[in-house]
């Protein structure tokens, strides 16, 4: 088989009219783009940009800063003891916590529509907690689930269950952790009511016409119509999840006792690091430490995580989202 | 993508590389008249209304002094805030900072943040030999750069429960870790599973029981001559974690001591556990004396120095020392009149007394120490021991702060809880580490 080249056709030349039209046309809608422009190239090209450069330097700060080469990069992933754990952290709370969030908002949307008397006490009652601020609902829960004196494990030995030592434990302090994000659940809860008020009721009629039965009419009629609403949930709670930083913070803080005093050195993602999470890292290792450059790193692999779930998320949701044809 | 954009996206980027591109100059020499009328801001760290009445009355007996330097005050401000002021500088940065953190020490001079107070010193001709005790100008250095002096002193000894003691019938403070490990047990009462007294929480992570203060008691030397870890080569360490994990078992297991140690209040608030009745002894700064007074103990405290390594009894009466520490941010173009009240602050004996009177803090200079105007009773005059015992001694600086005191303590915990078991090679391990985060930070 022999392959046939076809020489491209040549288009005819503009006329200088044309042309100049052509350019006012570019330079419009370049102004329309402006804001936008102009504000992606502030607040998201050049900190990327800067990040980049500076993950090659070592910069305190206050010295200007020098060409390092690949030393930060090394030293964060094979020198930086804090670096795996709290990688692990990160995702292990990327996969449970976004799931049991996304399945507790839905199934909490799911009874309120339900609700025929007192839906409204109800929504309110769901939604308020997600106004508490991160830090006073981190210590309220610290208190709530201390091992020794907290009110849950009185009520559990009471009834002569184990008591978990929750924030103080290893093994307990990422489900604390979790319980409490399934607190605040209000905003998903929210999204998740108003897709699902959205759904045509006419679609259940049809199905329950058809003999469906409650979780036929769930999978078949409901999914499908809030699938959006889900894909978007998991993506942003993906996201959100990666940045997640004060709640793990103030609960290791107070559950260590170790406030950080004179001489004190307060030890990052107590207990045995199980609360650490990369954001704590690119504050501990560029805040504390002066380490800007292995701060950097750190932020482009959070970046990179978190661009590499979006995609993949996007890839395998790309089928969820809903057209009209 | 077009020829044109791709040659626009790489020029905005080349553009964004070069203007990235920051980092702060050298530092400006001081050219300012202190003479001359002028305003200075001071950054400092306490916040309890009664600590911030004394720094004011403090600065105001200062610019009754100098009447040409007017100070502005900022108070409550933490180490944090400090590091991101000092870096971003500007004229609201401040001209003079003290910090509780003497860890930083080592940072704040290895990057230039403090200027050098070296001139200045020969300037007005301060002997800090003559001035200040041996470990604080220790911890106020770094390398040899003195970029900080000491503004008053901390030091730690032991508290003591008398009604305890008596009960006990224990009737001295304990004087070597022996004597220490016998009282402790004598001193605990078991409550069901738990404790209704301990006699004293070795725990790590028990406020002010931590590794570096334990390991004062046994004369460490953190750093060989040329800057390398030296926690596995110095017995001193190896020593400190057997006494503490053989005091963990023999007080009921580490699981248990922890489950109790979740009942504690706040270190820092009238729960605190000592004067609570639940531990009847504990580790703890000259601070305690006036906060135990303020939560309305009805116990009688004691206070002696910490006990000390049986083999090491002649040196029974050191401990741990930490302190506040002042310096002249690099940034500041009013660098001689900011020395002014840094000199005021740190050599004046009057201030220095009056200050420490006021926040019962241990005074950080060798005259203010002998004063008569020093209001200090007999607890207070164990911690003025403890601050000029010639063996007592404090944890060094480093290029990157406090990091090697957290590796430690991080193998601290895990070796109290049993999980890692082999002493010497997790010291060498912690010491690897230890020398891979300053080669990092260099």
């Amino acid at each position: 088989m022999t392959a046939t080249t076809i020489a491209p056709a040549r288009r005819p030349a503009l006329s200088e009219g044309l042309r100049r039209k052509r350019r006012q046309e570019r330079l419009r809608n370049l102004a329309f783009l402006s804001p936008w422009l102009i504000g992606v190239s502030i607040f998201f090209l050049y900190p990327l940009v800067s990040t980049v450069y500076f993950s090659f330097m070592k910069y305190d700060g206050f010295t200007a800063p020098t060409w390092v080469g690949l030393k930060n990069w090394t030293y964060v992933f094979t020198d930086y003891p804090f670096f795996w754990p709290a990688l692990r952290n990160t995702l292990w709370l990327v996969i449970v916590m976004v799931t049991l969030r996304v399945l507790f908002g839905l199934g909490i949307g799911l009874l309120i529509t339900k609700v025929k008397t007192g839906a409204g006490f109800f929504r309110t009652a769901f939604y308020l907690p997600y106004l508490a601020p991160p830090v006073a609902a981190t210590m309220a829960f610290a208190f709530l689930l201390n091992p020794g004196t907290g009110p849950v494990n009185n009520i559990l030995g009471s009834l002569g269950l184990p008591q978990p030592g929750w924030f103080s434990d290893p093994h307990w302090s990422k489900p604390a952790l979790t319980l409490l994000a399934l607190w605040g659940i209000g905003d998903l809860m929210v999204i998740f009511m108003a897709s699902l008020l959205d759904v045509p009721q006419e679609q259940y009629e049809a199905a329950s016409l058809d003999g469906a039965g409650w979780w036929q009419r769930f999978k078949f009629v409901t999914l499908p119509n809030i699938q959006p609403i889900v894909l978007f949930a998991v993506i942003t709670g993906v996201i959100q999840t990666m940045q997640y930083y004060t709640q793990p913070l103030v609960a290791g803080k107070v559950a260590s006792g170790v406030i950080g005093g004179s001489g004190q050195q307060f030890e990052p993602g107590y207990p045995e690091k199980s609360t650490l999470t990369l954001p704590q890292l690119v504050y501990h290792l560029g805040f504390q430490r002066f380490d800007t450059g292995g701060a950097c790193v750190i932020a482009l692999v959070l970046f990179g995580l978190a661009m590499v779930f979006t995609a993949f998320l996007m890839r395998r949701g790309s089928g969820f989202l809903a057209t009209d044809d | 993508m077009p020829r044109v954009h791709r040659a626009i996206l790489a020029a905005a980027a080349i553009a964004l590389l070069g203007t990235a591109c920051t980092g702060t100059s050298t530092a400006p020499t001081a050219s300012d008249d202190a003479t001359k009328d002028t305003t200075i801001t001071f950054w400092h760290g306490w916040s309890a209304p009664s600590e911030v009445a004394a720094i004011d009355a403090n600065v105001k007996a200062f610019e009754a002094k100098f009447p040409n330097i007017k100070v502005k005050v900022v108070g409550n401000i933490n180490d944090d805030k400090i590091k991101q002021a000092l870096r971003a500088g500007g004229p609201n940065s401040p001209d003079v900072v003290s910090s509780f953190t003497t860890d930083n020490v080592g940072t704040f001079c290895a990057s230039h943040v403090f200027a050098d107070l070296k001139p200045f010193l020969d300037k007005s001709g301060v002997d800090l030999d003559k001035t200040f005790p041996k470990p604080l100008q220790d911890y106020t250095q770094f390398q040899g750069t003195r970029c900080t002096l000491p503004l008053l002193n901390d030091a730690y000894g032991l508290y003591y429960n008398k009604d305890a003691f008596k009960a006990a019938g224990i009737t001295s403070p304990p004087k070597t870790m022996s004597e220490f490990d016998a009282a402790a047990k004598k001193l605990t009462k078991a409550k069901g599973d738990s404790f209704s007294q301990l006699g004293f929480m070795p725990n790590f992570h028990g406020f002010e029981s931590t590794t570096t203060h334990f390991a004062a008691q046994w004369n460490p030397t953190y750093f060989t001559a040329e800057g390398k870890s030296n926690l596995a080569a110095d017995p001193a360490f190896a020593n400190m974690l057997k006494w503490q994990s053989n005091l963990v078992k023999e007080l009921g297991g580490f699981a248990k001591l922890e489950k109790y140690r979740a009942t504690f209040g706040d270190e820092f608030g009238a729960k605190n556990p000592f004067h609570t009745g639940q531990v009847a002894m504990a580790i703890d700064g000259e601070w305690r004396l006036g906060m135990a007074k303020e939560a309305g103990v009805k116990f009688n405290i004691g206070v002696a120095p910490f006990p000390v390594p049986d083999d090491q009894a002649d040196s029974y009466g050191k401990g741990y020392l930490s302190g506040t520490i002042i310096g002249i941010a690099n940034t500041s173009q009013k660098q001689n009149a900011a020395w002014e009240l840094v000199k005021f602050m740190t050599t004046d004996t009057d201030a220095v007394v009056s200050f420490a009177n006021a926040i019962h803090n241990v005074p950080s200079t060798l005259d203010a120490l002998k004063s008569p105007k020093l209001q200090a009773d007999e607890n207070f005059k164990t911690f003025l021991e403890i601050a000029q015992h010639p063996k007592s001694s404090t944890t060094p600086a480093s290029p990157n702060g406090g990091a090697y005191q957290l590796t430690l303590q991080d193998f601290g915990y895990a070796f109290e809880a049993g999980k890692q078991t082999d002493l010497a090679a997790g010291l060498a391990r912690t010491d690897a580490q230890v020398d891979k985060d300053i080669a990092q930070a260099k």
